[in-house]
């Protein structure tokens, strides 16, 4: 037990902002009035907006106090399947903050903004090399956003070609991004199911798959760790009613270098920057989620494009085609900056051992667990495998409660409760940035944890117990929600 | 590599688990011919102080990698930043989390972006923010999109046509797809929205208006309120300067049912238009239709105040094809660093600055009305307005550029094919009155 990262410590209690604040406090440095004072005319004019009033230090404090109840990739381990919880490099982070890029207004016009378009088009060309596509599009600011790009490139696709369709294939393993966006693009979802091995089968595509199916929407590797093999013939039998294939790139960090998806029958392409190429989650964003489109496509991609002039670099928005404008300015530059960066610092090897030691450490965890929790698919998987419950399940101990545990252990847990075609699922995502230290003490303590569920269940029901809080009332929150202080 | 850890005898030790001969072999599960045997073309792997000369390098083929002064907004603002802001966002237990799925380890973000809600709703006096969105423009889209499902009628939205421009152009991209349509709302020669036309049109869902507007002129919202009322359709207000707000009446004491807006300026870097802050925000009523995450406070099995993501059935993990929305990621880092700087600023601090830009830029005008420029409006606006140019300017503003470091006006006709020679200016806090005086001592003709 001593090996456990997780122990009690010292963290403080902290009030919300507005219970700190003291009539009259300022945490900023006024500027100085040089000019004189102008009314506004009164009718425009309204109260003050009451946010708290708090000295700098009590504002340092509030929000050191409030980063110490968080856990981090910094903190310790995040094996979050599907959301690649990989090391975000600090270099990443200078490069983002230097003056020219920081300090950059984007309508400062082209000629004042060629460091900024040069990076945005190479980063173009990286990601198209590594996808093996013709185009990419940067504009999408977060991964479901790029799903919507897809789509809608998709969308003017068919209606270029004069007949619109009505409906998209979607696998059960898909994540819920994919139907929603496919929605916004008025397309009915066609769920089918995968097959035995958890994988598609060509069979159930081909059931169903017609001239009025506008295409199919792939994630590959899916999100049970395994490799679509069937891809290639799926992408034939779609690609023969006049279908396109949608590639989910979320899990491409684990198959950077060894396929590139434009090769084997994807016709479009997102990616999460903030995934696979180790920019930070931010808590919840932001992200980026460039498309990577073939040569047949690439005229629907949204504006602004980037083009090369010789040796000067101009944003192009002449495109009758496109789908059209999805931000804006350019996207998520800030983010662009730390792909960019991490790309350049890690080379075409460094990338391709990237997804060799993210698929080692997946399938060490799954071998070393398997006898532990129950496997359902048990085959070769890619970077991530999942498990689920039911060896717990006769002491009556499930998947959050052996989540809620690992807490105490010092372990972010993996996804729980997907994908939804695995009953009670335990997604591990070890990425390829932790060592085969945190990885063994990772097994060790879902092992200790599950002697725990047999020897003493009701100690798991309750966990966690080092948090600053316990389980919360989630109910509650929702049947009577308080959204504001 | 210093990124991966793995030494060759990990290596070995862990191919004895898997069962596998090389590492080659763990690839061996997919099928030959769907593995590549083209490279990446990419180039070679740099060093740390060689990436940092690179991206110094391209750095500084921007303007911005000079002390420029920035006279142009139009949805992207040069305010100051105070130092606490970037020392206390890049803690990494904000930077280096997920989304919160896990409340007990992550009340940091959990009660940190509740407080942004709640700030938020005090600047815009509306019932609820949610978590954020990317910017105003895929906000404004959203709000369209509720219009629209709750109307069930209508097939069109009313944008008005002193909306961002590109804001107008996502809102396009986002709902012709779905089956539905943007209308313009036109302008009058005072710069502002005519509230005039709403009444003729028909088979519209909702209206949406900026301000203060695109042109800087701040709308009468409560026109607008009683034309959509007439109708009984949605009103929605956008904004591209928050910073406005600490100055200006708020959207909700319009009646605004829904607002979107670009909280870039608070405290957030220019970053070459992204990211910034997507704001969205609407009246209870709305709860339930909003698109993204929320916060909610809640109590633990001891009876301590926590936090959690709430109202999840709306949402894309939950609902699949019925969601309010596809968003997943948001702007959550950005909705801390807004917080931040709100709570930095205060009541007392984002009152002042607000004074401040509008005053600057009342004295900017001013100066240019003495070098020969014309002022174009006579309404009133916060810290941006519209200018015609002496003739010649065009050539002036690029040695401005490069000459004086000084970005002066953001000429209009690229938006606005009539406005030949009109240019819009910004001065925010962060302009001296020296830094104007110079400026108009350059554009003397």
């Amino acid at each position: 037990m001593s090996n456990r990262p997780g122990t009690s410590g010292l963290i403080f209690k902290e009030p919300q902002l507005w219970d700190k604040s003291s009539e009259g406090r300022c945490a900023v440095s006024i500027p100085r009035t040089d000019v004189e004072r102008s009314e506004l005319d009164k009718k425009y004019v309204g109260d003050a907006p009451d946010l708290p009033q708090l000295s700098e230090l009590d504002v340092v404090r509030h929000y050191t106090r409030l980063s110490q109840w968080n856990f981090g990739v910094d903190s310790g381990m995040y094996p979050l399947g599907s959301c690649t919880m990989k090391y975000n490099p600090k270099t990443n982070e200078v490069q983002a903050a230097r003056q020219g890029f920081a300090g950059a207004h984007p309508l400062s016009g082209e000629e004042f903004s060629q460091g900024a378009l040069k990076l945005m088009y190479y980063l173009e060309k990286y990601l198209a090399t590594i996808t093996g596509f013709d185009a990419v599009s940067l504009q999408p600011a977060a991964g479901a956003h790029g799903e919507l790009a897809g789509m809608l490139v998709i969308h003017a696709y068919h209606a270029k070609k004069g007949k619109q369709r009505s409906k998209i294939i979607i696998p059960d393993t898909a994540h819920g991004t994919n139907p929603a966006s496919a929605t916004l693009c008025g397309y009915q979802s066609i769920n089918i199911k995968s097959g035995e091995k958890g994988i598609l089968e060509p069979e159930a595509v081909a059931a169903v798959m017609d001239e009025e199916t506008a295409g199919i929407m792939i994630t590959n590797p899916n999100t049970l760790g395994l490799f679509e093999d069937n891809l290639k013939e799926i992408a034939g039998i779609v690609h023969e009613k006049g279908g396109l294939v949608y590639g989910d790139g979320a899990n491409m960090n684990a198959i950077m270098g060894v396929v590139k998806p434009g090769e084997i029958g994807v016709d479009v392409l997102h990616l999460n920057l903030h995934k696979t190429f180790a920019t930070p989650h931010g808590g919840g964003g932001p992200g980026s989620g460039p498309i990577a489109v073939t040569k047949e496509l690439e005229p629907f991609l949204p504006i602004p494009r980037i083009e090369q002039e010789i040796d000067t670099y101009k944003l192009v928005t002449d495109c009758p085609d496109t789908v059209g404008r999805l931000h804006t300015f350019y996207g998520h530059f800030g983010v662009m900056i730390k792909a960019y960066s991490y790309i350049l610092s890690m080379g075409a090897k460094g990338l391709k051992d990237v997804s060799t030691y993210a698929v080692l450490n997946a399938n060490y965890v799954k071998e070393s667990l398997k006898d532990t929790m129950n496997l359902p698919y048990d085959q070769p998987c890619m970077h991530e495998c999942v498990f689920n419950d039911e060896n717990q399940r006769e002491f009556h101990i499930t998947t959050m409660d052996m989540a809620k545990r690992l807490l105490d252990y010092g372990f972010h847990p993996p996804t729980v409760y997907f994908p939804l075609v695995v009953d009670g699922a335990f997604m591990v995502e070890p990425t390829e940035t932790e060592s085969k230290e945190y990885i063994d003490q990772f097994i060790d303590a879902v092992k200790a944890i599950s002697k725990e569920a047999e020897t003493d269940p009701d100690k798991l029901k309750k966990a966690p117990y080092l948090t600053k809080v316990t389980r919360l009332d989630e109910v509650t929150a929702a049947r009577k929600p308080c959204l504001r202080g | 590599m210093r990124y991966l850890p793995h030494t060759k005898e990990d290596i070995k030790s862990m191919l004895a688990v898997t069962g596998h001969s090389s590492v080659d072999d763990l690839f061996e599960c997919i099928p030959e011919q769907l593995r590549t045997k083209q490279g990446m073309e990419l180039p070679e792997a740099l060093s740390e102080w060689d990436l940092d000369a690179h991206m110094e390098a391209l750095a500084s083929q921007n303007i911005a990698c000079k002390d420029y002064k920035c006279f142009i907004g139009a949805g992207n603002y040069d305010h100051f930043i105070p130092a606490i802001i970037p020392y206390l966002i890049s803690r990494s237990e904000f930077c280096t989390a997920y989304t919160p799925y896990q409340p007990e380890v992550s009340q940091g973000t959990l009660q940190g972006i509740y407080e942004f809600q709640t700030m938020i709703t005090e600047l815009l006096g509306m019932d609820i923010a949610t978590a954020s969105h990317y910017d105003c423009g895929t906000a404004l889209a959203e709000t369209a999109l509720i219009a629209l499902r709750k109307h069930r009628k209508a097939n069109k939205i009313a944008i008005s046509a002193l909306v961002h421009p590109s804001h107008r152009q996502i809102v396009e991209t986002y709902i012709i797809p779905a089956g539905y349509q943007m209308v313009e709302i036109p302008y009058t020669k005072e710069g502002l929205t005519d509230v005039s036309a709403i009444d003729g049109m028909d088979d519209i869902a909702g209206i949406a208006v900026q301000s203060p507007n695109f042109l800087g002129n701040i709308e009468d919202l409560s026109s607008f309120r009683a034309a959509a009322d007439k109708k009984k359709i949605m009103f929605t207000v956008s904004f591209t300067e928050a910073l406005a707000y600490g100055l200006l009446k708020n959207p909700g004491s319009f009646g605004a049912d829904l607002v979107a807006g670009e909280g870039q300026s608070l405290g957030i870097a220019k970053t070459f238009g992204g990211p910034g802050l997507g704001l969205l925000a609407g009246t209870k009523k709305l709860m339930r239709n909003l698109p993204g995450r929320l916060i909610g406070k809640t109590k633990d099995t001891n009876g301590d105040n926590g936090y959690v993501l709430t109202l999840a059935t709306r949402e894309q993990h939950i609902r699949r094809e019925k969601a309010s929305s596809n968003i997943c990621s948001n702007n959550g880092l950005n909705a801390m660093t807004a917080a931040i700087y709100l709570a930095t600023v205060g009541k007392i601090g984002i009152r002042e600055i607000a004074q401040q830009n509008h005053d600057k830029a009342f004295y900017l005008k001013s100066c240019l009305e003495k070098s020969e420029f014309t002022p174009v409006y006579d309404s009133s606006f916060f810290n941006e307005f519209v200018m015609k140019a002496p003739e010649g300017f065009a050539a002036k503003r690029n040695e401005l550029i490069k000459e004086n470091c000084m970005l002066a006006g953001l000429s209009l006709e690229q938006f606005y094919p009539d406005f030949k020679d009109h240019y819009l200016f910004c001065a925010t806090e962060k302009v001296s009155k020296e830094d104007i005086d110079q400026l108009t001592k350059e554009v003397q003709p």
